[in-house]
């Protein structure tokens, strides 16, 4: 398969990035990793006449934690990179959790998470990670920089809120203000393969209270699904089997699956709910059941919680 | 070499837009012309002539396609070829000297990891890649480094088992 025929640019600063975008408008679209886009115009859903390859763009391959805590991901870093990360694993579990289970690990080589996040696929991970982790994303334009929050970033299934001559150069995840614990479970069909259902949850604490708790959904609706009341019933109260099967219910209520060949309704719902009692019942440091990529750290400490690799649902 | 484009029928040859690219394929450098539509798989292909490398289900799904381009492991039909601009590209016909298998491909062979062989040239690319990063790897780390390439034939087993095979024989000729 052919992709249409367009005009290619790899233009070497992010100055002659957006003025290429601007020249383009509507018919320009950016390239990154291109795990996404390139399948996209293959099967000739997109049909840019102007790519904007941003691979030689220098200085946006980092993932990196300001002073207090912030962490940074720029528009060219890698899963791999993530995948591999000493500071996603010590100081980030929901995120160390995720970055194995996307995609397979020759497309983890080139995708990257500002590209997936861009991308704005209801079944696309990273979406549901940052948003339960109230994150954002930072764009580039000819008038300067702006922050935008992910809840309004992704704005519809495949649609971002950038501007046509924008670039979303970097991520931004806050700094926990307690320990931060969760982490990331995903029920696919084989590794590689769009997610069935996939839950985020993060959940921070000071002493035994929640002080904040963020879970959305993967692959469980028209977009991804930030499941706030699910998220909100667990703020000031110690994490307990009874609080976190009230958010679970929650965040089932919330999801919208749909039957298809992957399962059921019904099916979705149910593995919703049982992903989030099992990612905080570890975060609670209550295992409940096999599997799983869940963690927990302490801000300034290592790593309590060793992350496994089994995804669930993969062989 | 020479790549023949579609012609619509509405636009001046001149018109159509062609990148000028300069690359290495299994150490031998390369300067092309293609047009930036062309996919790294067509280009190694079609103007290369390797056809040991192999397209699958041209979705990014299957990984026989699988070809490193700087060391890593990429699925050559989800990489523009114009995106080889100043990269080393190295495909299966890279891994054999003048008269000798690498490791990888004893391996398949002593292993039996191949059947219709049609995986084989994106296993072994994969596979060397994770040999270069982890020369002792366990079957859980080729399992794990395999898992973005499929095989409808043989189960897997015997490609793991190969895979370990050219992990032992290239641990032996380092010592």
């Amino acid at each position: 398969m052919y992709p249409s025929r367009f005009r290619y640019e790899a233009p070497r600063s992010i100055a002659e990035a957006i003025s290429l975008l601007r020249e383009g408008g509507d018919e320009a679209k950016v390239l990154a990793g291109g795990q996404s886009l390139v399948p996209l115009m293959k099967l000739r859903f997109a049909s840019p006449a102007l790519i904007v390859d941003i691979n030689n763009l220098p200085g946006l391959s980092y993932h990196q934690e300001d002073a207090d805590g912030t962490i940074r991901i720029g528009a060219l870093c890698r899963h791999v990179d993530l995948e591999r990360s000493v500071l996603l694993k010590t100081k980030q579990p929901v995120m160390a959790a995720a970055a194995p289970l996307i995609a397979d690990p020759i497309v983890r080589n080139r995708g990257t998470l500002v590209g997936s996040l861009c991308h704005a696929d209801p079944q696309g991970d990273w979406a549901s990670v940052v948003t339960a982790l109230g994150g954002s994303v930072i764009a580039s334009g000819p008038g300067g920089r702006r922050s935008i929050p992910i809840a309004d970033f992704v704005t519809g299934p495949f649609e971002n809120a950038l501007a046509p001559d924008e670039i979303a150069i970097e991520a931004v995840i806050p700094p926990p203000k307690g320990t931060l614990t969760g982490g990331y479970l995903k029920l696919e069909r084989r590794i590689g393969d769009f997610a069935t259902v996939g839950v985020a949850a993060a959940v921070e604490t000071s002493g035994d209270t929640v002080t904040r708790a963020g879970i959305a959904l993967t692959g469980v609706g028209g977009s991804t699904i930030s499941a706030t009341e699910a998220g909100q019933a667990l703020i000031g109260k110690p994490l307990t089997a009874e609080s976190i099967a009230q958010a679970a219910d929650l965040a089932a209520a919330a999801a919208r699956p749909r039957t298809d060949h992957r399962g059921s309704a019904e099916y979705k719902r149910h593995m919703v709910r049982t992903f989030v009692v099992r990612i905080l019942s570890r975060a609670n440091g209550h295992p409940a059941g096999a599997g799983g990529v869940v963690g927990g750290v302490t801000p300034g400490q290592s790593a309590n919680g060793e992350a496994n690799t089994t995804a669930e649902g993969t062989a | 070499m020479t790549i023949v484009y579609e012609d619509r029928g509405d636009e001046a040859a001149d018109d159509v837009p062609v990148n000028r690219i300069r690359f290495t394929i299994n150490g031998q450098k390369k300067i092309a012309e293609v047009e930036p539509r062309l996919l790294l798989s067509h280009l190694i292909r079609r103007g290369l002539g390797l056809t040991g490398t192999h397209m699958g289900c041209d979705t990014t799904n299957c990984g026989a396609c699988t070809v490193l381009v700087d060391g890593q492991p990429v699925k050559s039909c989800t990489m523009l070829a114009v995106q080889a601009d100043g990269h080393a590209i190295e495909t299966v016909e890279g891994l054999s000297g003048q008269s000798e298998l690498h490791p990888l491909q004893e391996g398949f062979k002593q292993e039996h990891g191949l059947q219709c062989g049609f995986c084989t040239p994106g296993m072994m690319m994969a596979a060397k890649s994770l040999l270069a990063e982890n020369p002792d790897p366990s079957e859980e780390d080729v399992r794990w480094a395999l898992s973005g390439n499929l095989c409808r034939c043989t189960g897997y087993q015997n490609i793991v088992k190969s895979v370990l095979w050219a992990a032992d024989k290239l641990k032996e000729s380092a010592q």
